[in-house]
């Protein structure tokens, strides 16, 4: 084991690097550009039951250190992303990937994770309930402590892998929501989502996304996210994947200082497609600028006396 | 695709708010016209996503418009400044269809990309005509190199300042043996509706990444969806689905 490996619910990775749901595709994209197996693994596009168009475009807006997305889970289904999606993906990637699911139900959560659960390559199952994008499910989800605690629990009965709840930042206190998830069984904690916000055309005076609203993320959103992460470190003792701005290997130790196991990488990877490869190596340069044997060392210090 | 540095050999004004950039370095991703490339610019989170008008061993050109803060910040580059581009995307005309005599429509910034192709297309030895659809005479650009390429050129203007008067469909009553097109959407589906024969057309939309990977930029087709920074930004006429 390297000095930049972390253990996530159970399972080993090279790296704490993992690129987000919804900016890496299903990873062959990305395998172009280089060999995706250096990543501590990848959270695959959000899966639904049934396949999804998603919204009317335009989808993207472009924002001061960050941009809004209002894609709205396109996916092709849970049983073409089985049939299809996965077996190209075995062929340039040998690791285990995680598995975002989305829905508009508890029914649809359980149905999609069980189906995943059973792909080999699938080594965790990320349970989305906080996409800001769609109506009637989702971050619907992700903003009652309750209702999220009943879909866990419905999960949890049909999945062996571990379950990594994916929380909204769109609350007033999302370390309530975290330790919810977590009391009703949730192996592990990934925040932020997107942060819900728009832009107006100043020429047609109207928003530029035919949905309105959209999800913020980007540099801009970085020290929201630490923040949170920060809280919910204190709520709960499964492990956190951190997200939310994170472009350069300081910021990868900053948000594993707050408490952070692991951490994803969202937009940067849609305006620089080599983007967590350049992050993880240069992570040991990092770590060496702040005298930090093995990466894991630091998760949570900012806590401490 | 490929994301590299290049070095900017010149930059200049084409009309008012029309520029030609020329960018040295590693061109061996681009492979076919209509690609696009992907360019990083300092200050701005996205890239911006421009069709390449000309390309040879060490460089290629791109034609752009000012439309907004990060197009002006292009405009005020210099000479010997370095810019990053991802290079190589999209998919492209499909060259092999055109037969004979191919009629190439473009409309305001929908006109660069055709140049590589009619460049292309002459090389193979087709009979290539061209209609440019401006809205009038000062915004009009790229006429005389259509014309050096031996192109038959038609330029329409809206107000009627230059050429025929009215837009790229009054001069459409040509012989053509298929059609490629790159403008506003409005213009593709006049084109569309007029046209004789097949052809290809290019289409834009605001992009995330410009690779696939986002989903940002999906449209809906009779082939199923399609992302037009991956799967297009080039669609058969056949497989065209015209919403709203």
């Amino acid at each position: 084991m390297g000095r930049l490996s972390v253990n996530l619910c159970g399972l080993e990775l090279d790296n704490p690097v993992i690129p987000a749901s919804g900016t890496f595709g299903f990873g062959y994209e990305f395998a172009e550009i280089y060999d995706i197996n250096c990543l501590g693994t990848f959270s695959f596009k959000g899966t639904t039951r049934d396949p999804r168009f998603g919204n009317p475009t335009p989808r993207i807006a472009e924002c001061p250190s960050a941009m809004l997305n209002s894609v709205g889970l396109q996916n092709p289904g849970v049983d073409k992303v089985i049939n299809e999606e996965l077996p190209k993906l075995k062929k340039c990637f040998n690791k285990k990937v995680m598995a975002n699911v989305s829905g508009f139900s508890i029914e649809d959560y359980v149905y999609t994770c069980e189906k995943l659960d059973k792909e080999d390559i699938v080594g965790w199952l990320e349970v989305n309930i906080s996409c800001p994008n769609v109506h009637g499910g989702g971050m619907s989800f992700g903003t009652d402590a309750s209702l999220a605690a009943k879909l866990v629990k419905e999960v949890k009965k049909v999945v062996s892998k571990p379950v990594i709840v994916k929380l909204t930042p769109n609350v007033t206190d999302i370390a309530t929501i975290a330790l919810a998830c977590e009391e009703a069984g949730a192996d592990g904690i990934s925040l932020i989502n997107t942060l819900l916000g728009m832009r107006l055309n100043l020429k047609t005076r109207k928003p530029i996304l035919a949905n309105t609203f959209g999800g913020l993320s980007g540099p801009a959103v970085l020290p929201l996210a630490l923040r949170m992460v920060y809280q919910v470190y204190e709520k709960v003792s499964v492990p956190i994947i951190g997200m939310g701005g994170i472009s350069t290997a300081d910021d990868v130790i900053e948000m594993m200082m707050a408490g952070a196991s692991a951490v994803q990488i969202g937009a940067a990877n849609l305006v620089n497609p080599s983007a967590s490869k350049d992050i993880i190596e240069s992570l040991p340069a990092a770590m060496d600028k702040y005298g930090i044997k093995e990466l894991k060392s630091v998760i949570g210090v900012a806590h401490n006396g | 695709m490929k994301d590299s540095d290049f070095k900017i050999e010149e930059n200049i004004a084409l009309t008012d708010s029309v520029y030609r950039m020329k960018l040295l370095g590693d061109v061996s991703d681009i492979k076919a016209p209509g690609q696009f490339v992907n360019i990083r610019i300092d200050g701005f989170f996205l890239r911006r996503p421009i069709s390449v008008y000309d390309k040879d061993e060490k460089s290629f050109s791109i034609i752009y418009k000012i439309v907004g803060a990060g197009t002006k910040a292009m405009s005020e580059m210099t000479r010997g400044q370095n810019i990053y581009a991802l290079t190589g995307l999209g998919n492209g005309y499909d060259l092999t269809l055109s037969k004979d005599k191919p009629l190439l429509i473009g409309g305001g910034v929908g006109v660069p990309p055709l140049y590589l192709l009619a460049k292309k297309l002459i090389e193979q030895g087709k009979s290539v005509t061209v209609i440019l659809g401006f809205n009038k005479k000062n915004e009009i650009f790229c006429e005389d190199e259509f014309k050096k390429l031996g192109a038959d050129v038609y330029i329409t203007t809206v107000d009627g300042s230059y050429g025929i008067k009215g837009f790229v469909t009054d001069a459409m009553e040509l012989d053509y043996s298929y059609i490629y097109t790159c403008g506003p959407e409005p213009m593709l589906k006049a084109v569309y509706t007029n046209m004789k024969t097949s052809g290809q057309f290019s289409f834009e939309e605001r992009m995330g990444c410009g690779f696939g990977a986002c989903m940002g930029c999906s449209c809906k087709t009779l082939t199923g969806y399609k992302r037009i920074c991956k799967d297009g930004p080039v669609l058969r006429k056949e497989e065209i689905l015209w919403e709203d």
